[in-house]
């Protein structure tokens, strides 16, 4: 029977497994080497590990980083464009941008070259009006050069198309007959919303990558099959939802992070289980730190995110702010005596100072190294046998204590000090600065290196608490299993309030809903329950920037009423003051299909025949914390007991992380398994 | 307050700038006209209570009023001194551009910050707003003689008095505007954002002491002079001297000269502009805080790692003739500062690659090319469409220039033209790259842009305020000059160009006309010879040249 509902991410290092039993609740993980010529070698290779016969699969729900990865180092498909006479530029101009705000030595580099992007005539006005029909037989003769000229994938895009797709719509159907794959994307299908480069941008990347994408589902489909799965496969999306395989071949856009999306949703789904339903999710890595928020049980969306500079991607995605510190990240001091940390960074190659490979200028993990934080016999997650905190000690004292005349432990502790309030800044960002209240949030670290710092991120945030999941290596393929199904669609309307029928506007929302739950119907998943989302985009006319306004649809037919009371209270919330009799305008609507998949217990995670904190203890380590050496005692974390209070300071280790309790901390071990890092009162 | 550590320092510094990064962020989501929302036309920072030096300032607002805004403060101090200082909960609001102005678009909004009763700190706005009155809808008149014809001029005057509102002001303001509406927006966008930066300052003073911050900020500034000094004497020691010129001032038809003669002595820079043009007729000149502010972000792009406070500015010495073109009174005309401005930017880098041509690059477009087009639909309410339009980067060391870039004064966004042509009348019939704009070079120069704009309906009256029409923007280290600015438009005798080459006024388009504009590219960066030879044939195949 089909009892196994298996989660897998892979990674660029590991490929992590998750495995649920649905018939005993129990919970199995494991990690194989990523295969990264193929992805779905390592991914089989990883399940067969743990389950015999692929029969008893009942689903595997996948976050994937093929997408990801191809965009970052440009190895999509040979793509071209077809599109409106007078507009072959409009990909490579932008929004008329640079890089950086400072320096003009930028560069840029469309995924799709100029000679493959070719004009016909056709135009639509700004209303609607077809001003110019489109001349068919050029957009096949069109579609013949670009694929004699060997592209394998091929975006149509009409100027104001998302007012009256007929002219873009026409074309697509000329091109598919010409074309011998499926690999064509009509813009206006990927996002039927205002913005000619956004639309444009977004559904190049859809065609750039579906031809990769595309061909890597198929493998995955057919080595399940071939080894007697069902076709159940799930992927995750950017928005942390789940969609079926089908859409994801159609529409690969959606997974761009796909990856960090399901870590988000398992810290939600971790965090939500242990009674925090506001975190604040804190993955460090090596070069880099990236937070999301989740407020009230969701994560929050980013409407656009920009994969690389002039590679942007309009479509929500799980809002993800990545600033440049992680443990790679290098210290110095600049000519005015000033310390800084990163975003200068030595990476995994050639890694910290302690790794040995040549670097001899000081990092984060180098200070935590230094400050007896990290084990130098027990490197996570690399192939080095042993660390050399010699090194390490000595590039601190050249490249920052002797600048600043500190001795090695304060030049240490320093260097974390300054990377901590860089990445406070980073939760500071998506919690402060929208409008919530630190103290009712929780950090969840994950990622190797997030385990050091939460309990000083916490204090220096003023944030509630900090939970350390049991397997925080795992959790992105938690994630997987975890997420719903979800399917988002937006369309412009461009009207003020007053001329836009509101329950012409509430209909045509609700039928979207429908059409967008009977996706969910065709997925063939079982689904808890199904909610629907509703949300416009407004503004006050003559603002060019529009504040997401959630829409409760009323029982009745919506009304102009229900909508200005709901732009109000959104607008209000966002600055605080109204502007009394100016008209309001509707540009966007925007509706979500949810179907909620069954959750599973949390408490599979808990530690069985856990011991007392005192018969955890696997040794004492000298480390510098407050300004003072103390000898804190280790413990090893998967043993202790559910209810356990383990005060600070002391370190945690595990297989794939150490956790450090700060002084004036405590952690309680929960029963998930969790360790709840709160103030010891 | 004794010597800070080094490290709270950093965080503090990190606190400060985030504070002015969120109120830019505020005023660009909710402001009104695309010229803040979209072109990020404003800028956002923290002054000394004194001095009104800058302490801190946003990231992401106009690059150019990173340096001006501290004459504006200081302005205000100056004023206020005579009357008692200020009171708690007091906000000016101004336009006047001689003292910490750049033109008279620009509004300005200072309030203080009290602790205990006691003044702490300075908080100001500043944004571009839509339409403030004057001869031509946006204001931007090129044929201006005098202040008065660009636009209402206010001094400063209280938006609030201890606290109490003052809708008497916005009256006046509101009464002199085409576009009342979009001026309430911007207008609250900007109270908002103080509002914002004066609660994150409470929290953060709550959180380390008035004291602490106190002797941050100054420590601060101190630190910005010694990096500033490392960076000079980075640079050879010497004395260069270059000359560019503006087409004309849109009065006379006569070409200004900007000079620069650039001394590096040591950790000591000076930046002698006395041979440039003297004061003009029309609206080309600037005052002598612009001028300073516009060399500050020329050395920011040279020296990227220099912070955004006052500190940076004490190792640079300025020469500036009070009877030039750099350095005007009231009530000479300052509405077309952007172009001067870019032009003293323009020698900045000319002056940088004769001393050290690895840290240069080819001169940039060098025009916003600020194009108005107004008229009235048919219910007989009126329309202005305002944009500024981009063009190609200069080549540089790590390569070729890039396409279509914004001005180096600016971090201006291009509004989408399918929100124009949803907003206005008109159609745009080529939005391309300009083939062979950019400036030959071992790097080649980036593309300028052609943009053609059909009219669909009714008349629309065409005013535009452009330049390098008549000298191309240079290349350094023996690459090519760019292409020019063109513009033209449609008339019953066929295309007609503006007699004053890139500035316009008084044109008029009838429906189902076209105007055109091909903006220049940017320099090339090294000796054509040396290209590379693949590169060549890419540019070939890609129609690049």
């Amino acid at each position: 029977m089909s009892r196994y509902v298996i989660g897998v991410d892979v990674g660029g290092t590991f490929t992590d497994i998750f495995v649920l039993d649905r018939t005993s609740g129990a919970v199995t993980t494991t990690k194989t080497p990523s295969t990264l010529d193929d992805q779905s070698r390592g991914f089989i290779a990883g399940i067969g590990s743990l389950i015999g016969d692929f029969g008893d699969i009942a689903t595997v729900l996948h976050g994937t980083t093929t997408g990801t990865n191809a965009l970052l180092e440009r190895k999509g498909a040979k793509t071209g464009i077809i599109t409106t006479t007078g507009f072959r530029d409009v990909l490579e101009m932008r929004r008329r941008d640079r890089p950086t705000t400072w320096g003009l030595w930028g560069q840029y580099g469309p995924v799709v070259p100029r000679n493959l992007r070719l004009e016909v005539d056709e135009r639509v006005l700004a209303d609607g009006t077809i001003h110019t029909p489109v001349d068919l037989d050029a957009v096949r003769a069109r579609a013949r050069v670009l694929l004699e000229a060997g592209c394998t994938a091929v975006c149509v895009f009409f100027i104001n198309g998302y007012a009256n797709d007929a002219n873009e719509r026409a074309a697509v159907a000329a091109v598919r007959e010409v074309w011998p794959t499926s690999y064509v994307t009509a813009a206006t299908e990927i996002l039927p919303e205002i913005r000619e480069f956004e639309r444009l941008s977004t559904a190049t990347l859809n065609a750039y990558l579906q031809p990769l994408v595309s061909s890597y589902m198929d493998r995955l489909e057919h080595a399940l099959a071939e080894r007697g799965a069902g076709r159940d496969l799930l992927i995750v999306q950017s928005n942390g939802g789940v969609m079926s395989v089908e859409t994801a071949k159609a529409q690969p856009v959606r997974t761009a992070l796909s990856g960090p999306a399901a870590g988000v949703i398992a810290a939600k789904a971790i965090a939500g289980a242990a009674g925090f339903p506001n975190i604040v999710t804190c993955d460090m890595g090596g070069t880099s730190f990236d937070v999301s928020l989740v407020a009230e049980g969701e994560a929050a969306l980013a409407a656009q995110t920009s994969v690389d500079f002039g590679m942007v991607i309009r479509a929500p995605m799980i809002e993800i702010t990545t600033i440049g510190a992680g443990g790679g990240s290098i210290a110095s001091v600049d000519a005015s005596g000033l310390l800084r940390v990163g975003p200068e960074s030595a990476g995994s190659n050639p890694g910290p100072v302690c790794y040995g490979q040549g670097n001899d200028r000081p990092t984060v993990t180098d200070a935590n190294l230094v400050l007896g934080r990290i084990n130098p016999d027990r490197p996570i997650g690399g192939k080095l046998a042993r660390l050399d905190i010699d090194a390490a000690r000595a590039a601190i004292i050249a490249r920052v204590g002797e600048p600043l005349g500190l001795g090695p432990m304060e030049a240490a502790e320093a260097i974390l000090k300054v990377a901590n309030a860089l990445m406070a800044g980073a939760i500071r960002l998506v919690s402060i600065e929208r409008g919530h209240d630190p103290s009712d949030f929780a950090a969840m670290p994950f990622g190797g290196g997030g385990a050091l710092h939460t309990g000083a991120l916490m204090l220096e945030t003023g944030l509630g608490a900090s939970i350390v999941p049991r397997f925080p290596g795992v959790t992105s393929a938690l994630g997987c299993v975890v997420a719903d199904m979800r399917h988002d669609r937006t369309q412009t309307v461009n009207a003020p309030l007053a001329a836009a029928d509101a329950g012409a506007l509430g209909a045509v929302m609700r039928a979207t809903a429908d059409e967008l739950h009977g996706l969910l119907g065709e997925a063939g998943v079982a689904f808890e329950g199904v909610e629907t989302v509703y949300e416009l985009d407004m503004l006050y006319t003559g603002q060019t920037h529009a504040v997401a306004v959630p829409l409760t649809m009323p029982e009745g037919e919506l009304t102009e009423a229900d909508i200005a009371a709901a732009f109000d209270a959104a607008y209000r919330a966002k600055y605080g003051r109204l502007l009394e009799g100016v008209p309001m305008r509707v540009m966007n609507t925007r509706v979500a299909a949810l179907g909620r998949r069954p959750r599973f217990d949390m408490r599979a995670f808990a530690p069985v025949d856990g011991k007392p904190l005192a018969e955890c203890r696997i040794g004492t380590r000298a480390l510098w914390a407050d300004g003072a050496m103390v000898d804190a005692p280790v413990y090893d974390r998967m043993g202790i007991a559910i209810g356990e209070r383990v005060p600070g300071p002391c370190l945690l280790e595990q297989a794939d992380t150490t956790i450090f309790i700060d002084p004036g901390l405590v952690g309680v071990v929960d029963e998930y398994g969790n360790l709840v890092i709160r103030r010891d009162s | 307050m004794s010597e800070l550590d080094p490290v709270t320092l950093a965080i503090l510094k990190g606190r400060l700038e985030q504070i002015a990064d969120e109120m830019d962020a505020t005023l660009f989501r909710s402001a009104f006209n695309p010229i803040i929302a979209e072109a990020h036309d404003a800028s956002h920072g923290i002054y000394d209570a004194v001095t009104g030096e800058t302490l801190a300032q946003g990231k992401s607002g106009l690059p150019i009023f990173v340096g001006v805004m501290a004459f504006a403060v200081k302005s205000v101090i100056d004023l206020v001194a005579d009357a008692g200082g200020p009171k708690d909960g007091d906000v000016w609001i101004f336009n006047e551009p001689y003292d910490g102005g750049t033109h008279l678009s620009d509004f300005r909004l200072v309030r203080p910050l009290f602790r205990d009763g006691k003044l702490f700190c300075w908080l100001a706005s500043v944004g571009h707003w839509h339409d403030v009155g004057g001869a031509v809808p946006g204001n931007y008149n090129p044929r201006a003689t005098e202040c008065y014809q660009e636009a209402v001029m206010i001094p400063p005057v209280k938006l609030y008095d201890a606290g109490e509102y003052r809708p008497d002001i916005v009256a006046i303001l509101s009464a002199n505007s085409r576009q009342p509406l979009s001026l309430y927006g911007d207008l609250n966008g900007q109270i908002n954002a103080l509002d914002l930066g004066a609660k994150r300052m409470d929290a953060l003073l709550d959180e380390y002491g008035d004291g602490t911050v106190a002797a941050a900020m100054g420590a601060l500034k101190a630190r910005a002079a010694m990096i500033m000094r490392d960076c000079i004497s980075s640079l050879p020691d010497g004395t260069v001297s270059v000359e560019d010129w503006l087409d004309n001032d849109g009065v006379m038809d006569k070409p200004l000269k900007i000079a620069l003669d650039m001394t590096v002595k040591g950790d000591a820079l000076t930046l002698d502009f006395s041979r440039s043009a003297a004061a003009c007729a029309g609206p080309v000149n600037i005052s002598r805080s612009t001028t300073i502010a516009a060399c500050y972000v020329a050395l920011k792009h040279i020296f990227g790692e220099v912070p955004a406070n006052a500190g940076v500015l004490e190792p640079v010495e300025f020469v500036i003739n009070d009877a030039s073109i750099l350095s005007v009174r009231a009530p000479k005309p300052t509405g077309g500062y952007t172009e001067t401005i870019m032009r003293l930017i323009d020698v900045m880098f000319q002056a940088l690659a004769k001393i050290a041509p690895e840290r240069s690059n080819g001169c940039a477009y060098g025009t916003i090319n600020a194009l108005s087009l107004s008229g009235f639909r048919g219910d007989g309410s009126r329309w202005v469409m305002f944009s500024f339009f981009g063009g190609g980067h200069g080549g540089h060391p790590l390569g070729d220039g890039l396409n279509h870039g914004n001005a180096p004064i600016s971090t201006a966004t291009i509004p989408p033209l399918e929100i124009t042509e949803a907003a206005y009348p008109v159609r745009f019939t080529q939005w391309a790259l300009r083939d062979g704009s950019g400036g030959d070079g071992r790097h080649r120069g980036g593309l300028g842009a052609v943009y053609e704009i059909e009219l669909l309906k009714g008349e629309a009256d065409v005013t535009l305020f452009g330049e390098r029409g008549r000298f191309a923007p240079p290349g350094v280290a023996g690459g090519a000059d760019a292409a020019m600015t063109r513009f033209s438009w449609q008339t019953d005798d066929g295309y007609a160009e503006p007699p004053m080459v890139s500035k316009l006024h008084g044109a008029k388009l009838a429906a189902g006309r076209r105007l055109r504009l091909e903006t220049p590219g940017g320099g090339g960066y090294g000796d054509p010879a040396k290209r590379d030879e693949a590169a060549r044939l890419r540019d070939a195949k890609l129609g690049y040249v």
